[in-house]
């Protein structure tokens, strides 16, 4: 590969440029060589293949959803070329009935667990920031063991069933609210800011929660947005849990009844009617609900990017 | 997966040192040591902190610790209908000793199930692992901010899909009923329908692993990339180093240590491939193919109610995931990286 190697090393601080300029190439050192057109072809070429790998499946899958019965049947089935935009699967879905259930009850599962897991995470990262407290290296090193072994899904099976949790919500948050890699991002953050600032504001009369909560939280936005959004996709994107815990078909989160509609080719409960009588195509449905659990995710995310080297740095190359 | 991470150490510290690592060096730690005020006195100073770590770790011990004890039911004859409550059962079951044990080992299911796995580790070793390291060299040769944003953005959002949406886009594209088959079959051919098919199921879950996770594998890379200090290729460049050397001595080198970190991660955690993703397909496979040790424990345990003999099959599993961590780390050492933990 051609690389074009050093230019100024730190692409996490991108430099800000003027806005007309954003899309043009920053100045080259004098000792660099000018990229060869072949070259510079070539990894253009790779690189948008790469990215439309990525985006051709979900745009059919978008487009798909819009489209009218009429337009599925023309294209024989999936439609890549969006043509009269409808939005009657959406109209249906969210009308009441099993996928509106089931998108409630994920959303409450997502926020009310990463408010959990969080509050936990942060309260637990800080707590173990102070270096030199006591015990902060034992607990650290309990917390850590947990990433090299697993206790094995059948006793966690037992135990979850044995606490009472089956057919229960909790069930879906409490065995997988804590995630020590978040732990550790979060603790290196907090241990990155100076101690001077949180040794002044002990000096004016600060305890550990006050701290926090007034210096240390909002000077780590950032990677509180990233880790966040870790677990908060974690919840949103869980469905093993709910399918050993769960048995009532009302209780399921979205992604269980994606997969009931998707991979078994059922139409959802009060659905059947509205296909049956021509308005709406099945498929068109399962892109809808497939749109559904991706779009929170797809929104999200992008608004986070730039703080995820940040973050998976410390906590990956780091620990 | 949150195996992707290390204890901290000296050495990772000094690799790519930030503020936070600093705390730790050993050398104050001696010192602070000495000066070290009495227990009860760091007690008063520290509840606060210990308090705050409390949830996390009770948490821990409750859904992590505990169940390592629930793993006597692989010792015993399991019978979930004793009573209600699993920590019951376990007490009043029948022990066996080692029977579940014999029976796996003579049990071609289970050894099925462990071909697979490694089939498909070796598959991902060499079809997915470079793959990130790739896409990062080219990213990292993109000189324009904006399209460095915007190709990473577009990369990393599957990793944020879940295995189910993945599996589903997949089958929609290229099922049975999906898009390629239709193209396929409008211009004459015979549909092809990849989603089931048994001889090619190993490559179809490895490129699912590339489209969902290689993208966001790039980071680390990036991270390494990063670090490089820019007078390096100026020196290399200075002392007549073209384009394809100063790839080969300096940006190789920088990227060296993380790719040994991470292949000794993925080599520790060899026997665990994907599990939710399989387990999604296992059905339309069929488990001839698709079988893993995790889909295999699930299928005995949670569908067949044999916990006795899932939970055999799971500590077979996690003891020799152990040792390979072990081994892993010991080859890296012997290769002189630092590797996941130093001795």
């Amino acid at each position: 590969m051609t690389a074009v190697l050093g230019r100024p090393a730190d692409p996490a601080a991108d430099p800000v440029v003027d806005r007309p300029r954003r899309w043009a190439a920053p100045p080259r050192p004098a000792w660099e060589e000018k990229p060869g057109g072949a070259g510079l072809a070539g990894k253009s070429l790779v690189l948008t293949l790469a990215c439309l790998g990525v985006l051709f499946p979900l745009w059919i899958v978008l487009v798909t959803s819009l489209s009218s019965r009429k337009t599925i049947d023309e294209a024989g089935g999936l439609v890549m070329v969006p043509k009269g935009i409808t939005f009657v699967a959406y109209r249906e879905l969210l009308s009441g009935g099993q996928v509106t259930r089931a998108a409630l009850v994920s959303i409450v599962v997502t926020l009310v667990g990463t408010v959990f897991s969080m509050t936990v995470s942060v309260l637990c990262a800080y707590g173990l920031s102070r270096s030199g407290s006591l015990g902060h290296r034992w607990i650290l090193m309990v917390l850590m063991a947990t990433m090299f072994f697993s206790a094995g899904l059948i006793p966690t099976y037992l135990l979850v069933q044995s606490l009472g949790l089956t057919d229960t919500y909790l069930a879906l948050i409490l065995p997988s609210a804590v995630s020590v890699f978040n732990i550790l991002v979060l603790r290196g953050f907090f241990m990155g800011i100076s101690p001077e600032l949180t040794d002044s504001a002990r000096i004016d009369g600060a305890g550990d929660i006050r701290i926090l909560w007034q210096i240390v939280m909002p000077l780590s936005r950032a990677v509180l947005a990233v880790i966040t959004l870790f677990y908060a996709v974690g919840y949103w994107s869980a469905w093993f849990n709910a399918s050993l815990y769960l048995n009532e078909q009302d209780m399921m989160p979205l992604q269980n009844v994606m997969i009931q509609l998707v991979q078994k080719q059922e139409a959802p409960v009060g659905l059947g009617q509205a296909i049956k009588t021509g308005e709406l195509s099945g498929l068109a449905v399962q892109m809808a609900v497939m749109v559904m659990a991706l779009l929170p995710v797809a929104v999200l995310s992008p608004f986070v990017q730039k703080h995820f080297r940040k973050g998976m740095l410390t906590g990956a190359v780091k620990g | 997966m949150s195996h992707s991470t290390v204890p901290r150490s000296r050495a990772e510290a000094d690799m790519t040192a930030t503020p936070a690592a600093s705390g730790d060096a050993t050398g104050s730690r001696d010192r602070r040591r000495a000066a070290r005020p009495s227990l009860r006195l760091r007690f008063g100073r520290d509840r606060v902190l210990l308090l705050m770590t409390l949830p996390a770790v009770v948490l821990l011990l409750l859904f992590n610790y505990l169940p390592i004890l629930g793993n006597i039911v692989a010792f015993e004859d399991y019978d979930p209908y004793v009573s209600d409550n699993g920590v019951v059962s376990i007490l009043h079951s029948p022990w066996v000793g080692l029977a579940n044990f014999q029976q796996i080992f003579q049990d071609s299911a289970f050894w099925n199930a462990m071909w697979n796995t490694l089939v498909l580790f070796v598959l991902q070793l060499v079809l997915y692992f470079p793959v990130p390291i790739l896409l990062a060299l080219l990213i990292n040769s993109v000189v324009r901010p904006r399209v460095r944003a915007v190709a990473q953005a577009v990369l990393y959002l599957p990793h944020f899909f879940s295995w189910v949406l993945v599996v589903a886009v997949f089958q929609q594209l290229l099922g049975g009923a999906g898009l390629f088959s239709q193209l396929m079959r409008q211009h004459g051919f015979d549909g092809l329908d990849i989603m089931t098919d048994p001889d090619t199921f190993k490559f179809l879950v490895t490129a699912q692993s590339v489209w969902k996770d290689a993208g966001w594998g790039i980071i680390v890379f990036l991270a390494a990339l990063a670090s490089v200090s820019p007078d390096l290729y100026e020196a290399a460049a200075m002392d007549g180093a073209g384009r394809r050397r100063r790839m080969w001595h300096v940006t190789l080198p920088a990227l060296r240590p993380v790719i040994a970190l991470l292949l000794v991660l993925r080599v520790g955690d060899a026997l665990t491939v994907g599990f939710e993703q399989i387990l999604l397909q296992r059905d339309a496979v069929g488990p001839g193919a698709s079988e893993v040790l995790d889909t295999f424990v699930w299928w005995n345990g949670v569908r067949n109610q044999d916990f006795g003999y899932a939970a055999a099959a799971g500590l077979v599993k996690g003891v020799v995931s152990i040792g390979l961590v072990l081994a892993a780390n010991k080859v890296a050492h012997l290769m002189g990286e630092q590797g996941v933990y130093r001795k």
